[in-house]
């Protein structure tokens, strides 16, 4: 849209300009992103669940091993990078249906990105530690 | 009404929950004594209720999530299917949760 090619003067109306917006002033890409992360999540949830009961009570040594192999290592970091992009979509609905602040609320919305980003980040870099087997 | 908050609190709960999660892998890659650290912890009481109640929020909210999405698709708006939408996830939660936590303990290793 190049709705602000003439900024004193638009044909568009206040209204258009916000319609489909929504609080987030962002319209509706969130929400598709935050449907497809949740359907990938249930697609994988029952390899991840099947992962994790295998491990559950064994030692590092076999978890370094089946966690490090290849086809278990791709569904872990596809789950990793789904969840975290997921949980950060929602939390950022939490904080615009709470935080009214406009300040609180942008530095709240900044700091989910980064535990996000940095969650994300951490458990692939442990994924492709473990498979890499360095 | 009151299975959307908690749509929205057990979302909250397995976000800051990722935090078990990333220690979890990152000692899987950091070596034996890392891990045995996080084992240590999920092992005791509190860690156990705490991996225990991480189970049942992901159930829970994965299955309150399909139902959102089946509302989003545009189905199950009767007042008989909402119902049953909303006390299947209630129930499959918690049953998914046990049924889960039996496998675990029946057919996973060293416990």
């Amino acid at each position: 849209m190049s709705a602000s090619d003439t900024p004193k003067r638009s044909m568009r109306t206040p209204l258009g300009r916000v319609r489909s917006l929504g609080a987030a002033h962002s319209g509706t890409s969130d929400f598709w992103r935050q449907r497809i992360t949740a359907v990938a999540m249930t697609l994988l949830m029952i390899p991840v669940i099947v992962v994790i009961v295998m491990l559950f009570g064994r030692n590092q040594a076999f978890a370094a091993q089946t966690l490090g192999s290849l086809p278990i290592a791709v569904i872990m970091l596809l789950f990793i990078v789904a969840s975290a992009w997921h949980m950060k979509i929602g939390m950022q609905v939490v904080i615009e249906d709470y935080v009214h602040h406009e300040k609180l609320k942008l530095v709240s919305i900044m700091l989910n990105n980064f535990f996000s980003i940095a969650v994300a980040l951490a458990s692939a870099y442990a994924i492709l530690k473990l498979s890499s087997g360095v | 009404m009151a299975m959307s908050i908690v749509h929205r609190a057990t979302g909250i709960a397995l976000y800051v929950g990722t935090l078990l999660l990333v220690w979890w892998l990152v000692a899987a890659a950091s070596g034996p004594a890392a891990y045995a650290n996080v084992q240590a912890f999920t092992g005791s009481i509190i860690g156990r209720l705490i991996v225990f109640g991480y189970t049942w929020a992901l159930m829970h909210h994965m299955l309150s999530g399909i139902r959102h999405f089946v509302w989003d698709l545009g189905y199950g708006f009767k007042a008989n299917e909402r119902e049953a939408l909303t006390w299947g996830a209630a129930i499959g939660g918690i049953a998914l949760t046990v049924l889960i936590w039996i496998i675990a303990y029946a057919i996973g290793g060293g416990r």
